[in-house]
């Protein structure tokens, strides 16, 4: 049948001649390009010692910030968790009491804070969730482990160092 | 330069040789009982090919070091190759060995009777011969056979190779597929 | 005369074994290398400098892993399997000449184990022997995977015999010696090479030493995405190394046959010039050693640089090359080459 469009291209099979159906040449040129490539610049990356660059939007580790007096931003509103995908964050509020003020900035903090690294995607959602600009997924990779609770990071390695003074 | 000379030192080495070709004798012996009494037939033809290695020691004690390797590629290299192959292919064991029926048995008899006959006669015609010591001991050597072959028994060479050849073209026909009628 | 004789013989197969042994150690680094710089990596180069020790942790990785024996396997069948591997692998150097002989005052050594007049034919022997150590590994290990490439293995390695034999009998027609050191003899120089007067055979030979190698494109045997890992799916530990040392002796082992058939051996040119020159006889041995094992390594290399750029063969494909072009092309080459004897003979005499 006619085509309507005329755009199809009908791609015309030769029988292989002589030499195409020997193999050998076209082997020897086969031979010859991977040959090249001994002499090419290597891709190789040295992974510890060397890094690849990061994009801009990078999407690693979670943190969770301090303002700029140091005191925690979360205040354990729980949008992130609802934003969650994965159901990876799971948290339990606490009220700040009193001569906690340097340490939290809002009168309801995050007691435990955890997320489940097996479970993250690391999609950012919590990101754009969060109010108080709290959360950033701004860190290096998850690094490996052994044992599958050891993945659930609590605030002991998600909340940022104090501000040193 | 043949691998035992037998010229030099001559009574110490046939002493030693003869040792070597009971302890030979008796390995090949041994070994196709054993192709004889396995009762995995994977078993049978690997005990074989010992045997056929064996065979190959043999044809070296006799000099005739083409026909020791000749025997080590087309018996041990390629046809027991196939044998096996065929074997692990049927994948035969214990289990799967069908009854024989009497009539086999008796044809068995009768068939192993005729080739004890024939061996019997054969060493009785080949009773005046020294067996030791060989009368022309450079014969083996591919220079010698290959002269021989070619002067002497040409036209049984040849008329083996056309032997050969009709084998492969019987094999062909077999093996061809019948044209599908449809 | 006889004990010295032994002692001489058992020193030169120590050095031999060790040789070969060392050189498949080292081939295990040369292809993960090459197989790195072909595709613009850099491979192993941790363990020492560029990864000068990484055979050693290879080979130690391979001592401490645990042997596993399948227990519906054939226990005795399955150790036999990548012994045999190993030994016919290792037995072929015997009658390979590696020089010519050295010469200190009376005592004449000869850098060949052993120097049989049928070598050619026992290098072919032991080759078609290799087959059983794949064979009877696959079989005992009661796997079906391991039973079709123990099959292919067989059925590869037949075929391609033949070829190679008759590639070898159009070689031994030029050369009217089956003894591998008078072969070696009369390519002196360079222009004495048998490649020269043989390329058609060397072409088919090299192609059919690939294919009994079980080398890319003829690894059908252990091909890893139709068969898992072939005929030895369920070897690990030492028995899994000792079937890989094999092939990577087997290369070494095909390359030193070539070298000597076809590339002259341990002669290089201008040999016989700087015996003229009057530079000392073993100096020249022991340069020939080198020459020979240089080419030895580039044809390790050559083996390594096609497997990765030829994609592997289907197997209707390997068995139409094997009998319907390979062998023809060698009953030719036969033809042509005994056309080639007589016309020599008449008419460049």
């Amino acid at each position: 049948m006619e085509s309507l469009s005329n755009r199809k291209k009908v791609i015309e099979q030769k029988p292989m001649t002589l030499a195409e159906r020997m193999y050998l040449p076209a082997i020897a040129k086969g031979l010859a390009i991977t040959f090249k490539h001994m002499f090419k610049k290597k891709e190789t990356i040295f992974y510890p010692e060397q890094e690849r660059p990061i994009s801009e939007n990078w999407r690693g580790l979670h943190s969770l910030k301090r303002d700029e007096n140091g005191k925690e931003r979360c205040t354990a509103c729980g949008l992130c968790a609802l934003a969650c995908p994965a159901e990876a964050i799971t948290m339990i509020a606490a009220e700040r009491k009193k001569g906690e003020e340097h340490l939290y900035r809002e009168e309801k903090y995050a007691a435990v804070y955890e997320v489940n690294m097996l479970r993250c995607i690391f999609c950012g959602l919590c990101e754009e969730a969060c109010p108080k600009e709290a959360i950033y997924l701004d860190g290096p990779f998850v690094g490996a482990d052994y044992l599958r609770k050891d993945f659930i990071y609590g605030k002991d390695k998600l909340v940022e160092e104090p501000l040193k003074s | 330069m043949p691998i035992f000379s037998l010229k030099e030192n001559w009574s110490g080495k046939i002493i030693q040789l003869m040792n070597l070709f009971y302890l030979i004798a008796f390995l090949s012996i041994f070994f196709s009982l054993l192709v004889i009494f396995s009762k995995n037939p994977v078993y049978s033809v690997l005990y074989l090919i010992i045997t056929f290695f064996t065979l190959t020691i043999h044809y070296i004690l006799l000099n005739a070091q083409f026909l020791a390797i000749v025997n080590f590629i087309v018996y041990m290299g390629a046809i027991m190759v196939l044998f096996l192959f065929v074997l692990m292919l049927l994948n035969l064991n214990e289990d799967s060995e069908p009854m024989k029926s009497n009539l086999i048995k008796i044809a068995g008899v009768v068939a192993g009777l005729c080739l004890l006959v024939t061996l019997i006669g054969s060493f009785r015609a080949l009773a005046d011969s020294d067996p030791v010591i060989l009368k022309k001991p450079e014969i083996g050597l591919v220079k010698n056979l290959g002269k021989v072959l070619f002067n002497e028994f040409l036209l049984p060479f040849e008329v083996s190779s056309v032997l050969l050849l009709s084998a492969m073209v019987g094999a062909v026909l077999l093996a061809k597929k019948e044209p599908k009628k449809i | 005369m006889e004990l010295a004789f032994v002692i001489e013989k058992f020193a030169l197969v120590i050095v031999i074994f060790s040789v070969s042994l060392g050189v498949a150690a080292y081939s295990t680094l040369a292809e993960r290398k090459i197989a790195a710089y072909l595709q613009g990596r850099v491979g192993p180069a941790r363990a020492g400098w560029g990864g000068m020790f990484q055979p050693l942790a290879d080979g130690a990785k391979m001592f401490f892993k645990e042997e596993i024996i399948p227990t519906q396997s054939n226990h005795f069948l399955f150790i036999a399997g990548p012994s045999l591997a190993l030994l016919t692998a290792l037995i072929g150097s015997a009658v390979i000449p590696w020089g010519q002989p050295l010469t200190f005052g009376d005592t004449v050594i000869q850098l060949q184990v052993a120097d049989i007049n049928v070598g050619v034919l026992y290098i072919f022997g032991v080759v078609s022997l290799g087959v059983y150590g794949v064979m009877i590994g696959g079989w005992a290990s009661n796997n079906k995977f391991s039973l079709m490439g123990a099959i292919r293995a067989a059925s590869q390695n037949i075929s391609y015999e033949i070829a190679m034999g008759l590639s070898i009998i159009a070689l031994l027609m030029v050369t009217g010696s089956l003894s591998l050191k008078t072969i070696a003899e009369q390519q002196s120089g360079f222009v004495n090479w048998n490649v020269w007067v043989q390329p058609l055979g060397f072409l088919i030979f090299i192609i059919c030493a690939f294919a009994e190698c079980n080398r890319t494109p003829f690894d059908l045997p252990e091909s890893e995405n139709e068969l898992v890992g072939g005929y030895h799916t369920e070897y690990s530990g030492f028995k899994l190394g000792a079937f890989l040392f094999a092939e990577y002796i087997n290369m070494f082992v095909s390359g030193a046959v070539m070298s000597t058939l076809y590339f002259g051996g341990y002669n290089f040119p201008f040999m016989n010039n700087l015996l003229e020159m009057g530079v000392h006889p073993n100096l020249v041995t022991i340069l020939g050693i080198l020459f020979l094992l240089g080419k030895i390594f580039f044809f390790i290399f050559f083996f390594m640089w096609v497997r990765w750029t030829v994609p592997r063969f289907r197997y209707d494909q390997l068995m139409n090359l094997g009998w319907k072009i390979l062998i023809p092309l060698s009953i030719a080459n036969i033809v042509i080459t005994g056309i080639w004897i007589v016309v020599k003979e008449i008419y460049f005499k």
